[in-house]
């Protein structure tokens, strides 16, 4: 009897992912309600719980995907995939209002730049005091501070070593994980409550999913302002990474 | 039928995540360049031009939404599917660097924001009084 209900939800697995993520929601929503009177947001809930089960999957197999390396939970990995998550994010564009988008043109470009360079120090000015001197792995470790996926684009382009990017990717993943579980608690600091901040919160915080993540949990409806900026981030992090952010560190190192 | 605006979805999205590759490789740049930003501009764009001669019906738009609702689900389970193994174990390079450039990233916004907030007169944001979706 056991043995099929596994058969069942094991071999339909993006159906399970549905039911499963749904009693995910559920249960933050009453965690919501009933511990915290509804001050904080269920969606906050079910990401610290996704995150909280992502360990304990990554206990339970010692592999990458979390949850989904459970034959049970596999269908996870397709539902919250870049594919489904992409496509969302697009649909959410059909809530942007095009007037208040349109205020925060040149500040989203601003916050943009910021957003990349001023992790990218943090980065290699944290990698210099524990050692690292090589300009690649001061560029690899910074670009990683900006997102997981500059970290590893950047190394690659400039001949990172493997233990290098390893790093570098573990912090863009420390980050993005930072950047969903604090955002809600920093959101009155940040100011975070209309278009245009939501906006600059996507330029500066930049990697997608911390931010959509991030936003989720403070107020939907900011969702789709903030991912529309973020989006460009990680494009323009693998474009400045290799060349002009190398470059100035190599020109600086000694 | 629903199906119309699912694949005016599909297309916008398709449209935008081909013009940021091809965005990337002209400038020489491993990785899709804005392509996600560039199909949600697509998709206000098209829904626009189609609401304005009503070829846009609220059945089809119906395609659109459900996957907007759908955003947070799979949000979570992009979560419950991280490495958080990995984060939890990483070293201090990896927690510093990261918690800087988080902690100085907050501070940067909160700074800009108050500056937007004192430029608009500090009036609250009341999205409910200019719906224009239904």
């Amino acid at each position: 009897m056991l043995h099929m209900i596994e058969k069942a939800v094991a071999e339909n697995q993006l159906v399970s992912a549905f039911a499963v993520v749904g009693i995910i929601v559920w249960l933050s929503n009453q965690a919501s309600r009933y511990l915290t009177k509804g001050r904080v947001h269920g969606s906050a809930f079910a990401v610290l719980g996704g995150l909280a089960l992502a360990y304990w999957g990554g206990v339970l197999t010692g592999k990458t995907k979390g949850l989904a390396d459970l034959t049970m939970f596999s269908g996870l990995a397709l539902m919250g995939g870049a594919m489904m998550r992409d496509f969302c994010i697009v649909a959410t564009a059909s809530e942007v209002h095009v007037n208040e988008a349109k205020k925060a043109g040149i500040l989203g470009f601003v916050a943009l730049f910021l957003g990349t360079i001023i992790p990218f120090i943090v980065g290699v000015a944290v990698a210099r005091a524990f050692g690292y001197t090589d300009p690649v792995a001061l560029t690899t470790i910074g670009a990683g501070a900006v997102t997981y996926i500059v970290g590893p684009v950047t190394g690659a382009a400039i001949g990172a070593s493997s233990d290098v990017m390893a790093l570098s990717i573990a912090t863009g993943v420390v980050k993005a994980i930072m950047v969903m579980i604090f955002t809600p608690a920093l959101a009155g600091f940040m100011r975070l409550n209309n278009p245009q901040s939501a906006m600059v919160f996507g330029g500066l915080a930049g990697t997608v999913s911390g931010v959509s993540a991030g936003l989720a949990a403070t107020d939907r409806r900011l969702v789709p302002y903030g991912a529309l900026v973020a989006t460009f981030h990680t494009g323009l992090g693998c474009l400045m990474g290799p060349s002009v952010l190398y470059l100035a560190v190599k020109a600086i190192s000694w | 039928m629903v199906i119309f605006g699912t694949a005016l979805l599909a297309a916008c999205y398709l449209a935008g995540i081909f013009v940021g590759d091809a965005f990337g490789a002209l400038i020489g740049v491993k990785a899709n360049v804005g392509g996600v930003g560039i199909a949600m501009m697509l998709l206000i764009a098209a829904q626009h031009f189609l609401r304005e001669r009503g070829l846009l019906n609220a059945t089809s738009e119906k395609g659109v939404t459900f996957w907007a609702m759908m955003y947070i689900p799979v949000v979570v389970a992009m979560a419950a599917t991280q490495n958080v193994l990995v984060a939890a174990k990483a070293g201090p390079v990896a927690l510093l660097a990261a918690a800087g450039s988080v902690v100085l990233c907050a501070c940067v916004i909160s700074f800009i924001n108050r500056i937007i907030h004192r430029a608009h007169g500090g009036q609250p944001w009341n999205p409910d009084a200019t719906v224009e979706i239904g």
